[in-house]
């Protein structure tokens, strides 16, 4: 209760900024490592909030609102930065200073976003970030005539190096006025006209405040989408008043879109040659040089090739050998509690159902850690940008944008770090589709599968001298994963999350050294947020399916029986029917139930079934494969497991959403139920679809 | 020297222009373009095209935009000729 208490009572202040202007590595520094992350209510942006420790012992609350390059609120992130600074967002309250993030090596085009900020009328100091960087450049800035212009304090500050944030701090320590100038960008005299007008009618009407009925009457008389979307916010009367206006200035000709857009500009244009003296030296940059390189038509696929299979390398086999001996210590842990427990119900519940259930969420962190590690660096340098604008040809074919490229490729590893990587996909379509196909193209897990039905069933020939049977069907099954990722894809941007058009506008920011010190807080923030909202998810899961597959209990049963009239065994016979046209039988059933947490829990329930110890290890598998191969059917003899099967198994593998930890992942990422739920049925529709046509297919030309 | 009016994709690496008017493409890609500074009167220098051709990179304001080419093809520029 008492933290509660002092969290209403402590003071709010907002740090915002357009992306690339070192907001996050500034908020970092401000706040240490006293962050907190959740979800705004209702929306999928993340809440970052952190608490500052001023010089006199006293604190505030940090809020870091998301990347935004306007308050236009083209995107979920924009709306939520908007709506918080106009004091629309419930539990969140308007703060008493937002802390403005610029750029000040790209100072034109981060000053729009200050310039509406300051229309706000809301108490802001200025951050003048990467000043050494702009220094560098030759741009000179002149502080005081900057901070005489925009009516606020400004302070130069170097992020990266820590420099200017004792200054920074102090600043938002004392007391902050909203900017001392009133709103000095001009419009043309009939929109000023109209604007005046619809501002006093918008203040008697609606009873707003003078900043925030100036912000309505711009929005409501320029943005195109206004009128439609908040046509319920507004009283009848002013609606038709705002037609009316619309009308006239369109006879007048002026474009009422760009109109407001270019005022400010031109404002921003006066404001720089005021305040700054630009020596840029012509030629090309060091960022220029190293773009010739990276984006080059040969060199630039040649290096990005290299660093994705680095990438991929240390997600699917460097990382193997952690999550190796992650998964031995549970084992061990395992074994120590069995050995001190006495035999019953509990120990089976900590040992297989506890210790089980946080082993296989534990063992996906040195992934995420090795994924994040990358993805820092890259973001970090600018390199995420390239890779982006690298790949966006291919993906937009897909209707995909180039950012999609690096999460989809790290989902062939496992596609619990891929969805969590879609975070750097800002349009929020375009990152469910993302999301929704990533699990697709994943394989590492379902290789356990894949390797004992190949062995066991695919004849080990040799197909035109070089390439092998087993090889070839596991190259097959890749390729059918990415095809049905790529063809999903482009369903869903066709029809469900159909988006206006693809667009692709992107900063290509400069290059710059990484900050170890923010790729070691981003990982760290990612693993933690894993293991908290995944993690308890998956615990429960695995309590729930350990306890299907034990109960009811069987007097002197062997572990087959067992599991066989166990309430997941029931369930196993009682899908019979519905997989039977797969040419599935009611072991498989029970295997498919058992592997609804993880794929590979598939082989240790077969072997369950028929009474094989250790199905993980070699010898064990062994024998695992002459059983399956051995098994009949009790009443016609015909064998139970074929090579269409085996097939059958694999393709319904690659296209079900078998994994609980993937559907966690996704849960948190939308912070919902709704598109998880949505990703099961369809990829099981798929699945069962796909399989069904190909065992059909499968047996004609059997019997042919 | 005469001043020709062209839209943003055709123009080659390295030449200059100035931005006349953002005309077709949808609202909001003409609103994101607008704000990203692509304003009446900007001078804009093409600086590349991406290994396969699409989408471009541009230097405006001092800063590097990339966009595709049909979001270029929305975008006016006038450029000095020298037929």
């Amino acid at each position: 209760m008492n933290s509660l208490k002092t969290e209403i009572q402590l003071r709010h202040i907002a740090i915002i900024g357009n992306p690339n202007a070192g907001k996050t590595t500034l908020f970092n520094a401000l706040t240490g490592m006293r962050q907190k992350v959740g979800n705004y209510p209702g929306v999928t942006v993340e809440k970052k909030e952190g608490r500052i420790i001023f010089e006199d012992g006293s604190e505030a609350v940090l809020l870091d609102l998301p990347g935004t390059y306007s308050l236009t609120a083209n995107s979920p992130d924009e709306k939520i930065a908007t709506d918080i600074l106009l004091g629309r967002v419930d539990h969140t309250p308007l703060p008493e200073l937002v802390v403005c993030v610029v750029d000040a090596s790209n100072l034109e085009r981060n000053l729009y976003l200050i310039s509406q900020i300051i229309d706000n009328r809301l108490p802001a100091v200025v951050a003048l970030n990467m000043f050494d960087v702009a220094e560098r450049d030759g741009l000179k800035i002149d502080i005081q005539k900057l901070s005489a212009e925009l009516g606020v304090k400004v302070i130069p500050t170097v992020g990266s190096k820590s420099l200017g944030i004792e200054e920074l701090k102090a600043a938002i320590a004392g007391h902050v006025e909203p900017s001392s100038r009133s709103r000095q960008w001009i419009l043309p005299a009939p929109v000023q006209e109209e604007c005046d007008e619809l501002k006093g009618l918008l203040q008697q009407m609606h009873r707003l405040s003078e900043p925030i009925a100036f912000h309505e009457a711009i929005v409501l008389l320029t943005s195109p989408s206004a009128l439609s979307e908040h046509n319920d916010r507004f009283a009848p009367g002013l609606i038709e008043h705002v037609k009316r206006d619309h009308q006239k200035l369109d006879l007048l000709g002026i474009d009422r879109h760009s109109v407001v857009v270019e005022s400010r500009y031109e404002w921003i244009k006066r404001v720089c040659s005021a305040a700054t003296v630009s020596h840029r030296r012509r030629g090309m940059s060091a960022s220029d040089k190293i773009d010739q390189i990276l984006t080059h038509r040969v060199w630039g696929f040649v290096i990005f090739i290299g660093l994705m299979t680095i990438m991929f390398q240390s997600i699917f086999s460097w990382a193997n050998v952690p999550m190796e001996l992650l998964g031995d210590s549970f084992n061990w842990v395992g074994a120590q509690v069995y050995a001190m427990m006495p035999a019953g119900d509990l120990r089976d519940l900590i040992v297989n159902g506890a210790i089980g259930g946080v082993g296989a969420v534990v063992t996906f962190l040195p992934q995420i850690i090795f994924l994040f590690l990358f993805i820092g660096f890259l973001e970090d340098t600018g390199y995420m940008a390239r890779a982006a604008f690298i790949m966006d040809r291919m993906m937009s074919k897909v209707g995909l944008h180039g950012k999609s490229f690096i999460p989809l490729l790290s989902s062939f590893a496992c596609a619990i770090p891929g969805i969590m990587a879609t975070r750097t996909i800002e349009s929020r379509k375009d990152r469910l589709v993302t999301m929704l196909v990533a699990p697709l193209v994943s394989r590492s897990a379902r290789l356990p599968v894949y390797a004992l039905m190949i062995a066991a069933f695919i004849p080990r020939k040799t197909v035109l001298g070089i390439f092998s049977l087993p090889g070839l069907t596991l190259v097959a099954m890749y390729l059918l994963g990415l095809t049905a990722a790529l063809s999903m894809a482009w369903v869903f941007k066709k029809t469900l999350l159909k988006s206006e058009a693809p667009a692709f506008i992107m900063e290509l920011p400069p290059y710059k050294m990484p900050s170890f010190k923010s790729v070691l807080l981003h990982m760290w923030e990612r693993s933690i947020l894993f293991l908290k909202r995944a993690g308890t998810i998956i615990l429960g899961v695995s309590i729930v399916l350990w306890f299907l597959a034990t109960y009811p209990k069987l007097e002197r049963a062997s572990p087959s029986e067992q599991l066989n009239q166990s309430f997941a065994g029931r369930a196993g016979h009682l899908i019979e029917p519905i997989i039977k046209p797969l040419g599935f039988d009611w072991k498989i059933g029970i295997g498919l139930i058992g592997s609804i947490l993880q794929r590979e829990v598939f082989v240790s329930t077969m072997g369950t079934i028929y009474n094989i110890k250790d199905a993980k290890h070699e010898r064990g598998n062994v024998s695992l494969r002459e059983h399956l191969q051995q098994d009949v059917d009790p009443v016609s003899g015909v064998p139970t497991f074929t090579a269409l099967t085996a097939i059958c198994l694999m393709v319904y593998y690659v296209l079900a959403m078998q994994c609980m930890s993937t559907v966690a992942v996704v849960r948190r990422e939308t912070n919902g139920w709704k598109w998880p739920l949505f990703q099961i049925s369809y990829m099981t529709a798929l699945a069962y679809s796909v399989t069904f046509i190909v065992y059909q297919i499968g047996l004609v030309l059997a019997e042919g | 020297m005469i001043l020709s009016k062209v839209t943003l994709n055709t123009l080659i690496p390295g030449e200059r222009c100035v931005i006349e008017r953002i005309e077709s493409g949808t609202i909001s890609v003409r609103q994101r373009l607008l704000e990203m500074g692509l304003t009446k009167g900007t001078n804009v220098e093409l600086i590349r095209f991406a290994p396969m051709g699409d989408p471009i990179e541009i230097s405006v304001r001092g800063y590097r935009l990339s966009l595709r080419r049909v979001e270029a093809e929305s975008v006016i520029v006038s450029k000095n000729s020298h037929q």
